[in-house]
């Protein structure tokens, strides 16, 4: 198969696949540390999804009041519903504050207060004193606040002079005996396959959005590593738990942010209520997400939904101080007039949770290195691979994350990566050569979908894929609705090999693309759906109607899914990490979550 | 006596022809330029039909659904589908613009579909941006400060932050720079509207203490004073963004230094 490809070799200390917040971030640390770093990236760093982020990024700053990283730890923990790891939580939280102020001495443009310091907005379970009141931590730039922080991670990226290789699809790791050797990508450009060897290669491929039919994320949002581990024969963790963002515009999907409700908007049902004063007494509108999107399901569901078909439901921003719109909202402003007609100041936004996250993700420690359960061990390190941000499970979001705690996770882990690569290899060392066959694996998969024949096309195939998780495995769940999923599932899995495409070149070749990507959403979905099959409990994003309570004796596990080539997924588990990291706080035992 | 010779592949035949489904109820005619590096070919001017009512408003939804269902061998760029991450520009209907944010019933007649003008082409609507992010380089798009970092965030009032309102916006989509006809003829030397608001976006930040650096940098016959004025940025800036502006900004700063 090699001899087929022409294929150009580099070595690295380290590739980073991916160049959006936590892929850029870490190629900044290493380049800084003098580690020789290749950036990969299938689209150009400013296109990554980082940039549709909006609200803001979480730290205990105190701008705005007293503040504390053991409330924010307390909160991160309670929105997870006690399935994140407290020690890198913990890390998280307390790494926040130099984080963010780093990004803003790189010259990143946060909103000011009047005495010039960085606004700092509410935001969705982000509390004081353990829950009393509600805390002002989200750092924001207006409402564009992952534009800001994108733009400049990529500007010092340049800075540190990093060098990038752009519109560079990453295939496949090669992977050497259980340790990852380096990846195959292909450049879209001319068409060559690029094979990288490199000490440590770092999956910063965001999350997969698109397996469902209507979500926040770009077309891109497709999981690549998280596939690529898959197929590496590696675990993926908690994947049943995707959060449902509660305000995507109805239709379009495109996502408004929390900030909104932050600034004070509020969500409305047909008579006009502010429902949330029922279901969260004390958060109201600014309850944690899985909670909102529940209720305005349950809302919908109950006969107050709104609009023609009383399918959706009202955010209401026409009280708000038409200055706060220009100042902080004026990106949700523009994009409610684009993609649903909407003047805010005049007219409520029709809403309805939308697919917006990935909890789950490749499992990780808090430097990043990426974990597997080997000889029954749960904390078991796979050498050479890492993974961060959204592609990654920490586990520092449990089972539901907290708005503006994932800009957060990716320049926190981000620079945590770099910082252990720094720690634990040697710029230059020497590496073995590769195994003759390391690259066969994506060369074998790219050529069989390049001349493909069949008769499925891949959107077609991928509609079907989207429209069984959307259907079968959203806001709630039952264990016969998933079951039905997962035999859908089956079912469309059995018709990748029936997959034909029509572009047969190399350059630029967009169909061939999706149709690796689609690969990469299958497998993701598959452990997604049979994830929430099994775990019988409800727990932050996992709303199961048959198991409706948290069942901490049996279900306060970390679950990993593993995907064979022919779809088929076996599961097993690790503990939660209940244990902080340090001595200067303690540990957050479970309890009841209300809002 | 001058000898004028087109580029080659610069001459555009017409192309195949997709009727679209029989039933349609409304039907949109699409003319997309098409281009494949591999075949020898000069480029043409594919023809597909589809039905509007069967398709979101947005023209970047009709090329996605003429992928998805007609011909899955049309290439372009797309990521956010929302207006921010610049992935989708190309000219419409002679304008150009963002796919994702330009309406379908917005264009009257026919919608053509051409790749950003003035760029090489790699692959139908996907133009090389090569040139344009090294330019974006080559102003050393960072802050640089003369004091050392406060153990704090650099302290900056509400008014001060207000001067890069319009500026740190910019998505990097180059949908001005390529309607900018100095850009065209001399986009090798000149930076463009796009590369310069972002020059001024560093001049404009009060905690930058760069600006006589990045002047400097500027003062040349082409890289700033090849704007002419025209306008042509400030028009077709799908983010309502104002270039032209910016550019006038630094003229003025630069004969204000030359006293």
């Amino acid at each position: 198969m090699s001899q087929s490809y022409e294929i150009i070799d580099h070595t690295y200390d380290v590739v980073v696949v991916g160049a959006g917040g936590a892929g850029l971030r870490a190629t900044v640390a290493l380049a800084e540390a003098g580690l020789r770093t290749a950036c990969v990236t299938k689209v150009f760093p400013t296109r990554s999804h980082t940039v549709a982020a909006q609200g803001g990024i979480a730290a205990s700053l105190g701008n705005m009041g007293k503040d504390d990283w053991r409330w924010h730890m307390y909160d991160t923990i309670k929105g997870s519903d006690w399935l994140g790891d407290q020690d890198c939580i913990e890390y998280m939280v307390r790494e926040a504050v130099p984080s963010i102020i780093e990004l803003e001495h790189y010259g990143m443009p946060f909103s000011r207060t009047e005495d010039g310091k960085i606004y700092q907005r509410p935001f969705g379970g982000m509390s004081t004193n353990y829950g009393e009141g509600i805390a002002q931590r989200t750092c924001a730039a207006a409402d564009r606040t992952g534009h800001a922080m994108l733009h400049t991670l990529y500007q010092q990226s340049l800075k540190a002079n990093a060098e990038f290789f752009i519109e560079y699809f990453a295939v496949d790791l090669i992977m050497e005996d259980g340790t990852c050797r380096g990846v195959m990508t292909w450049n879209l450009d001319d068409g060559t396959i690029h094979r990288f060897r490199a000490q440590k290669v770092i999956l910063a491929t965001g999350g997969y959005g698109r397996s469902y039919f209507s979500c926040t994320g770009a077309h891109t949002c497709t999981g690549d590593g998280g596939g690529m581990a898959l197929r590496a024969g590696l675990p993926l963790q908690d994947m049943e738990f995707v959060q449902f963002h509660p305000t995507g515009i109805y239709g379009a999907g495109c996502l408004i942010t929390e900030g909104v409700r932050g600034e004070g908007g509020i969500l409305r049902n047909a008579d006009g209520e502010r429902f949330m004063e029922r279901y969260a007494p004390s958060a109201k509108d600014l309850a944690s997400r899985d909670v909102v999107s529940r209720s305005m399901t349950m809302e919908i569901r109950e006969g107050r939904g709104v609009g023609a078909e009383g399918d959706h439901i009202h955010l209401d921003l026409t009280h708000l101080d038409p200055n706060v719109i220009d100042q902080r909202l004026p990106g949700i402003a523009e994009t409610a007039k684009i993609f649903a007609g909407v003047d805010v100041a005049k007219q409520p936004i029709p809403v309805l949770p939308t697919c917006h996250y990935n909890m789950g993700g490749v499992p990780t420690n808090y430097h990043g290195e990426v974990l597997t359960l080997r000889d029954g061990d749960p904390d078991a390190v796979v050498p050479g691979l890492m993974a961060i941000g959204e592609a990654a499970c920490v586990s520092v979001h449990g089972a539901n994350r907290l708005g503006s705690n994932s800009l957060l996770d990716l320049v926190v882990f981000g620079r945590a990566a770099g910082l252990r690569c720094a720690d634990t290899i040697e710029a230059g060392a020497k590496q073995a050569d590769l195994p003759s066959d390391g690259g066969d694996l994506a060369l074998s998969r790219l050529d069989a979908a390049r001349h493909s024949k069949g008769e499925v096309k891949t959107a077609a195939l991928r509609l079907e894929m989207q429209k069984v998780m959307q259907s079968n495995c959203a806001v709630f769940r039952t264990g016969e609705v998933l079951q039905e999923g997962c035999d859908l599932m089956d079912d469309a899995w059995a018709k990748l090999s029936d997959v034909g495409i029509s572009d047969r070149s190399m350059v630029w070749n967009s169909d061939l693309v999706e149709t690796l990507e689609l690969d990469n959403l299958m497998s993701q979905s598959q452990v997604t759906i049979r994830g929430a099959l099994n775990r019988e409990e409800s727990r932050g994003a996992q709303a199961r109607e048959d198991f409706p309570d948290r069942d901490d004796d049996n279900w306060m596990k970390h679950t990993l899914a593993w995907c064979e080539n022919d779809g088929k997924v076996t599961i097993d588990y690790r503990p939660v990490h209940m244990e902080p990291l340090s001595n200067d706080v303690q540990a957050f035992p479970p309890k009841a979550r209300v809002y | 006596m001058v000898e004028f010779s087109l580029p080659a592949n610069s001459k555009v035949k017409g192309g195949h022809i997709h009727p679209g489904p029989k039933d349609a109820k409304s039907r949109k005619t699409f003319k997309v330029y098409r281009w494949n590096p591999d075949d020898g070919e000069n480029p043409s001017l594919d023809t597909y039909a589809v039905d509007t009512e069967d398709c979101g408003p947005m023209v970047l939804d009709a090329l996605i659904k003429i992928k998805n269902e007609t011909d899955s061998t049309l290439t372009f760029r797309r990521s956010c589908r929302e207006g921010v991450c610049g992935s989708c520009a190309m000219n419409i209907d002679g304008t150009n613009t963002l796919a994702c944010t330009k309406y379908i019933a917005d264009v009257k007649g026919d919608v053509k579909v051409y790749p950003l003008p003035h760029m090489p082409v790699v692959k139908d609507l996907v133009p090389d941006l090569t040139h344009a992010y090294a330019q974006y380089t080559s102003i050393e798009p960072w802050m640089k400060s003369s004091t050392p970092a406060p153990e704090r965030e650099r302290r900056q009032s509400p008014e001060e932050r207000e001067e890069l309102d319009g500026l740190w916006e910019c998505i990097l989509c180059f949908c001005c720079a390529t309607s900018c006809p100095s850009y065209w003829w001399n986009g090798d030397k000149y930076l463009g509207p796009a590369v310069l608001l972002q020059a001024y976006r560093w001049i404009a930040d009060s905690r930058d203490d760069a600006t006589g650096e990045r002047l400097d940098n500027l003062e040349d016959p082409f890289r700033l004073f090849r704007c002419h004025t025209i306008m042509n940025c400030t028009k077709t800036c799908p983010k309502g963004l104002n270039p032209a502006k910016a550019i006038g900004e630094i003229k003025k700063l630069m004969l204000d230094r030359q006293g």
